[in-house]
């Protein structure tokens, strides 16, 4: 099964990102709120997102940027809490995202005497990334060929395949499980792709559980 | 192959390389011009050096044109610098219109079609009135955030005629009705201050200034200015002095026809005196070998400067595999993830304390270095900013 050629050439695609300033900043929670109504989805995803792919191998102690400047530059820490558990993959739109953040703002603000804002620390700056794909000429057609290319292919690769295929792109699941099901009909490697959560992580950790997947995989096919 | 990228094949992340190979392909042909008041000296000069020749052997046009001035046209020009930089300064009418005439002179003479035009700090702005085609944009490499109002109302009527601008950091950039871009300054791992080095070579430079190995070095590396706190660095070094025997090397330059640098080159002379553990280096501006074997030789660096630019210093030790200990002013925040690869301190105490817990945490203090140069190798290099270019380049050549 491994080494029969998949129905579709599968072929990496990998991105490139410029980060634009909103000039829009926080100074504390309210604000923080305020002008997350406000800006584009666009930035809701940077926000989340974009970390993976500028730092993909260093796991920071919050999965998004909202919840790292609550506890880094607030110190707020509840807040930073309740907003890291908040997992994207819950959700099918940005839209839907962006609601959860602020009903969950709100509700934490609700409860508090006082609106917690930085004292020493920085601003929240609202960025918001513009994303360019770039084919990497790298293509494959069995599982033993794409376990090869995905130990070497550039990282912003896995991000594009995993990430943007999911909330910016709309995919259903992200384009490893799905090549693997309907090119590959490997339904339950397809399964344990879907199931793996990069937010809890960096993108190397993803590259090395994909990579550990594959040769399970592998490993049970030459066996049989 | 281009021999001009290869180079950087065994420094750049994993597969970074052959994904800028793909990205060019998507530039081919595009003219890139780049276009700035000096060829020599300063980190953007130094990049840019590098970088043309490499986008010009991937197959793009790039160029790079430096203006000519005069006296006057310095002089004005390094007084609006100073103003956006938030210093009170007057232009008068006069020095407004040598600023002018003589950027008009330099578009008489110089190229400027292009598909991306990208114009590098105040010096060569007004350009932009005798653009001839393409998309401009104006690269601002200082600290904008609180500039004096009236130099910035001043110049604000150039940035308006581009099409985008861009800063090195969110809190760099003014409000403006174009789009603003954030690109991060970037090292080059093969130049001087930045090579490997040979344990010959550093011992060499430790011991031209009789600093001693076996005892663990901090090190700041910044120009003596009041606003890189080297008395507050001294004050921490002194909290950590009970618990460790360490030495301090202060070393920076800038206080050639500098009256200011001078009187704080005196002041931390003064608060070192009777330590012969804290080694104050006044350095020659060329002395890039010395700085990065200081950094090669230094146990832990601090950068623990009350007001930054983005301070690629700290980029430049991260890259040596040390951790670092900074401040939360400019960009070293940006570059230090704390408690990964150092830590971010907002007083003296807090530096001393790191200090202690780092020197009594040799294994910590490793395995934060090789994870600082990992970081530096994927954000700050200067692959990712080639990266960076060619993306730009496309994006918006084809709006």
């Amino acid at each position: 099964m491994t080494t029969t050629h998949a129905d579709a050439t599968f072929r990496f695609i990998g991105c490139s990102e410029i980060q634009e300033i909103l000039g829009k900043q926080a100074v504390d929670e309210r604000q923080l709120v305020e002008m997350l109504e406000e800006v584009p989805l666009d930035s809701v995803y940077y926000h989340t997102h974009s970390y993976f792919l500028r730092t993909p191998f260093i796991e920071r102690t919050y999965p998004n940027d909202f919840a790292q400047w609550a506890a880094q530059q607030v110190q707020d820490h509840v807040l930073a809490e309740r907003l890291s558990v908040v997992d994207p993959f819950d959700f099918q739109s940005l839209e839907a995202l962006r609601e959860e953040l602020i009903s969950l703002i709100d509700d934490h603000l609700s409860g508090m005497t006082a609106v917690p804002r930085t004292g020493f620390g920085a601003p929240f700056y609202f960025n918001r990334s513009r994303i360019l794909e770039v084919p990497t000429g790298v293509e494959v057609r069995t599982l033993r060929e794409f376990r090869d290319a995905i130990s070497d292919v550039d990282s912003s690769a896995i991000y594009y395949h995993v990430f943007e295929a999911h909330l910016r792109l709309q995919r259903e699941e992200n384009d490893f499980s799905a090549w693997f099901r309907g090119s590959l009909k490997l339904p339950d490697l397809a399964d344990r792709m879907k199931a793996l959560n990069p937010y809890l992580g960096s993108l190397e950790r993803l590259r090395s559980n994909v990579l550990t997947m594959c040769d399970e995989q592998l490993a049970k096919s030459a066996g049989t | 192959m281009i021999r001009e990228l290869e180079q950087y094949r065994a420094v750049a992340p994993k597969g970074a390389i052959d994904f800028l190979y793909r990205l060019s392909h998507l530039v081919q042909g595009k003219r890139f011009l780049h276009i700035s008041a000096v060829r020599y000296g300063g980190g953007m000069a130094e990049i840019l050096r590098r970088i043309v020749p490499i986008m010009k052997a991937m197959g793009t046009e790039a160029r790079w044109e430096v203006i000519a001035g005069t006296q006057e046209f310095t002089d004005v020009t390094r007084r609006i610098t100073d103003g956006l930089q938030g210093r009170e300064e007057t232009i008068t009418n006069e020095m407004y219109q040598t600023y002018l005439d003589v950027n008009a002179r330099n578009a008489k003479v110089l190229n400027l079609d292009a598909d991306l035009v990208f114009v590098h700090d105040p010096q060569p702005a007004p350009l932009v009135d005798h653009r001839k085609g393409g998309k401009w944009v104006w690269r601002c490499h200082l600290d904008a955030g609180l500039p004096h109002r009236p130099v910035w109302s001043l110049f604000r009527r150039h940035v308006l005629k581009y099409d985008a601008a861009v800063f090195s950091l969110p809190g760099f950039a003014q409000r403006l009705p174009i789009p603003k871009f954030l690109l991060y300054p970037s090292i080059d791992p093969l130049t001087e201050k930045n090579r490997e080095l040979s344990r010959a070579e550093i011992t060499q430079v430790l011991d031209q200034f009789g600093i001693a190995r076996g005892k663990p070095i901090l090190l700041q590396i910044a120009r003596f200015d009041r606003f890189k706190d080297q008395i507050g660095t001294i004050r921490a070094y002194r909290m950590a002095k009970k618990h460790h025997h360490c030495q301090l090397v202060l070393a920076g330059s800038g206080v050639l026809h500098d009256p200011e640098g001078e009187a704080v080159l005196a002041e931390v002379q003064q608060a070192a005196e009777h330590d012969p553990d804290i080694h104050v280096l006044q350095l020659p501006p060329e002395a890039d070998r010395e700085i990065n074997a200081l950094q090669r030789g230094a146990t832990i660096v601090i950068q623990k400067a009350l007001k930054e630019g983005f301070g690629v210093a700290v980029s430049e030790a991260m890259w040596k595999g040390k951790p670092v200990i900074g401040g939360t002013a400019g960009g070293v925040s940006t570059q230090i993830v704390n408690e990964a690869t150092g830590f971010i301190v907002h007083s003296v105490e807090g530096a001393a304390f790191r200090i202690r817990y780092l020197l009594s945490n040799p294994g910590v203090m490793s395995r934060m270095g090789a994870m600082a140069k990992e970081h530096v190798r994927r954000n700050f290099l200067i692959t990712r900013h080639l990266s960076d270019y060619f993306t730009i380049l496309k994006i918006l050549s084809t709006e």
